[in-house]
């Protein structure tokens, strides 16, 4: 139980979650981030997909790493990844339909997610499966917060609402308010990425140095 | 005097002073009323007797007349709206009244902006606000609010100007960024038939307009299918609707005159937007595409004032003057290739010079690129 639960072991799940975050300091997966963050609540089921699948590839990988001759590595982790994959997506159609069209093409682009890609031959090709289950769910976690955060943003100032639910009162409205339309295009969603690795950075200076 | 003043006040903001941390809105406002006593202190440097700040003041100037005239042509479209006579001075007292906050609301959001950030890196301030400050308020429609007003400009400043480094470094122009992040966060606001005459009476001028009362500009009406063409003199004075400064031929083509003598602006810029525009909107009017002749695609909406104003702006244009050629003469042809081409978009200029903006750069290097391979092979030759 002290071996599972190791210093090094919460420093690979704690990592990503701030000063290795695969957004904000690896600049990784910024393409579906800007997709599908328009609004809150397929920001969360994208995130939570990525946490899933990054977890569960991460430890079949790991598990198979010594018999994986090295020529075709890549090849072997897309087949587990797009295995894993075409469940999650079957599973969010069964159960929640309505979000898995909103999501349209990005969960099947899940695959070709670069945060995946790099955490299997980072970190899955050389360490063992309980590391490698901890570093996956921790990278996707990690992916999940900033999908959170600028959901949020996008959805409050551009629909008024989180979560569907209506947060901006009518009277703010009659009052010559309006709802922001370019926050609800990608180009908005990159510069509030852009602001969120930007406090991120300011927050951390020590460590950078 | 001003100097005596400022002399006596100065020791309150040096360091140490007791409003130490206002020093660079002291030092703004010094310099900018009076001209800066100081020279570099470092490394070899050439002083022209115009610095960046009287530059900015002639563009200001320059600016004026397209500005006095969008105030009489707000009171103008109003009075014609309502039905009401009005003298010259009502007509303009009610424009000024209507266009004065924004101008205001511009200055201070905008400058705010620049001295908290001057401050917070321990900098000068910087000038080149003084400019953007009054092109914001001249392209936006009347009705525009002003909490959306204050809201774009604060995006412009921060996202387009001090990210980049501040004056100079940006390699967008502000004040057209302020005017697209407004017209694609509230196209209900910016464009469309609703908003280019103001509504209410203001301090007794004009009276209250029902707010179903709408009145489309000329390329409004040309989007949509029924060009409804303005008289032609209405046209070069600007006696129509649109936005603030943009209207009116005349007071911009004053403007350009005193850009042109100051030698701020390049001609060649100037020049080749006119040839592009016209050029590509003749075109398109021999291929039945549009019904405006090619020099009402050139008189209306934005277009000259982008030509004069904006297309010409130093920092973000192109730098090699074989490249402005290129530079005008492509951001002319993208406006007009908007206006015909996409429906959605009845005016093309704002973002034609925004993707010229970030093409500027590729220009200069494509020049740049081509004297060094030329003077390389002539050095060859020797």
């Amino acid at each position: 139980m002290n071996k599972l639960f190791s210093k090094e072991n919460k420093a690979v799940f704690l990592a990503p979650l701030n000063i290795d975050n695969p957004i904000l300091v690896q600049i990784l997966g910024i393409c579906s981030a800007l997709a599908v963050t328009s609004q809150l609540e397929p920001a969360i089921v994208m995130g939570l997909s990525v946490t899933v699948i990054t977890g569960f590839s991460n430890v079949i990988i790991s598990l198979i790493r010594k018999t994986i001759p090295n020529r075709i590595r890549i090849i072997i982790q897309l087949v587990v990844v797009a295995a894993l994959v075409t469940i999650v997506s079957m599973l969010l159609k069964a159960f929640a339909y309505d979000v898995s069209v909103q999501l349209s093409v990005y969960v099947g682009l899940i695959i070709t997610n670069c945060i995946l890609m790099g955490r299997l031959e980072a970190f899955a090709m050389m360490n063992g499966p309980w590391e490698s289950f901890l570093d996956g769910i921790g990278n996707g976690l990690g992916y999940a917060f900033i999908l959170v955060i600028v959901g949020a943003v996008r959805e409050l100032l551009g629909s008024g609402s989180l979560l569907g639910f209506k947060l901006i009162p009518d009277s703010l409205y009659a009052n010559g308010y309006s709802d922001n339309g370019m926050m609800t295009m990608p180009a908005m969603a990159l510069i509030i990425v852009g602001c969120v690795i930007w406090v991120h950075r300011s927050l951390n200076k020590e460590e950078k140095k | 005097m001003i100097k005596k003043f400022f002399d006596k006040i100065r020791p309150n903001f040096e360091a140490g002073g007791k409003w130490h941390s206002l020093h660079s809105l002291f030092e703004g406002m010094e310099s900018f009323l009076l001209v800066p006593n100081r020279t570099s202190a470092v490394g070899v440097s050439v002083h022209d007797a115009i610095d960046s700040k009287r530059i900015m003041s002639f563009v200001v100037i320059a600016l004026l007349p397209a500005l006095l005239f969008g105030m009489y042509n707000v009171g103008y479209q109003h009075y014609r709206a309502a039905g009401l006579d009005g003298t010259f001075l009502e007509l303009f007292g009610y424009g000024f009244l209507a266009v004065l906050p924004k101008i205001i609301v511009s200055y201070v959001v905008g400058l705010g902006i620049e001295f908290a950030v001057a401050q917070w890196k321990g900098e000068e301030i910087q000038e080149g606000y003084l400019v953007t400050g009054l092109l914001v308020p001249l392209i936006v429609p009347v009705s525009c609010p002003l909490w959306m007003l204050a809201l774009a400009v604060a995006f412009s400043v921060i996202f387009v100007k001090e990210i980049f480094g501040g004056t100079g470094m940006n390699i967008f122009n502000p004040a057209i960024v302020a005017r697209a992040f407004l017209f694609f966060s509230y196209p209900n606001q910016m464009s469309g038939e609703n908003v280019w005459v103001s509504k209410e009476s203001i301090l007794g001028l004009g009276k209250d307009l029902p707010d179903t009362f709408t009145m489309a500009t000329p390329l409004g009406t040309a989007s949509a299918g029924h060009y409804v063409a303005p008289p032609l003199d209405d046209m070069i004075i600007g006696l129509m609707p649109g936005s603030i400064g943009e209207t009116s031929v005349i007071a911009i083509a004053i403007g350009a005159v005193i850009l042109l003598w100051t030698r701020i602006a390049s001609w060649r810029t100037m020049v080749s937007v006119f040839v592009g525009g016209a050029l590509t909107a003749a075109l398109f009017h021999s291929l039945g595409a549009t019904p405006l002749m090619w020099y009402e695609h050139l008189f209306l909406g934005g277009f000259c004032f982008g030509a004069v104003f904006m297309a010409t702006d130093p920092v973000t244009s192109a730098r090699t003057e074989q490249g402005k050629y290129i530079y005008g003469f492509l951001i002319g042809v993208v406006a007009i290739l908007v206006r015909v081409a996409n429906p959605g978009y009845p005016e093309g200029m704002m973002l034609a010079i925004l993707l010229m903006n970030a093409l500027a750069p590729l220009i200069d290097y494509c020049f740049v690129q081509r004297n060094i391979s030329k003077r390389a092979k002539r050095a060859a030759h020797k």
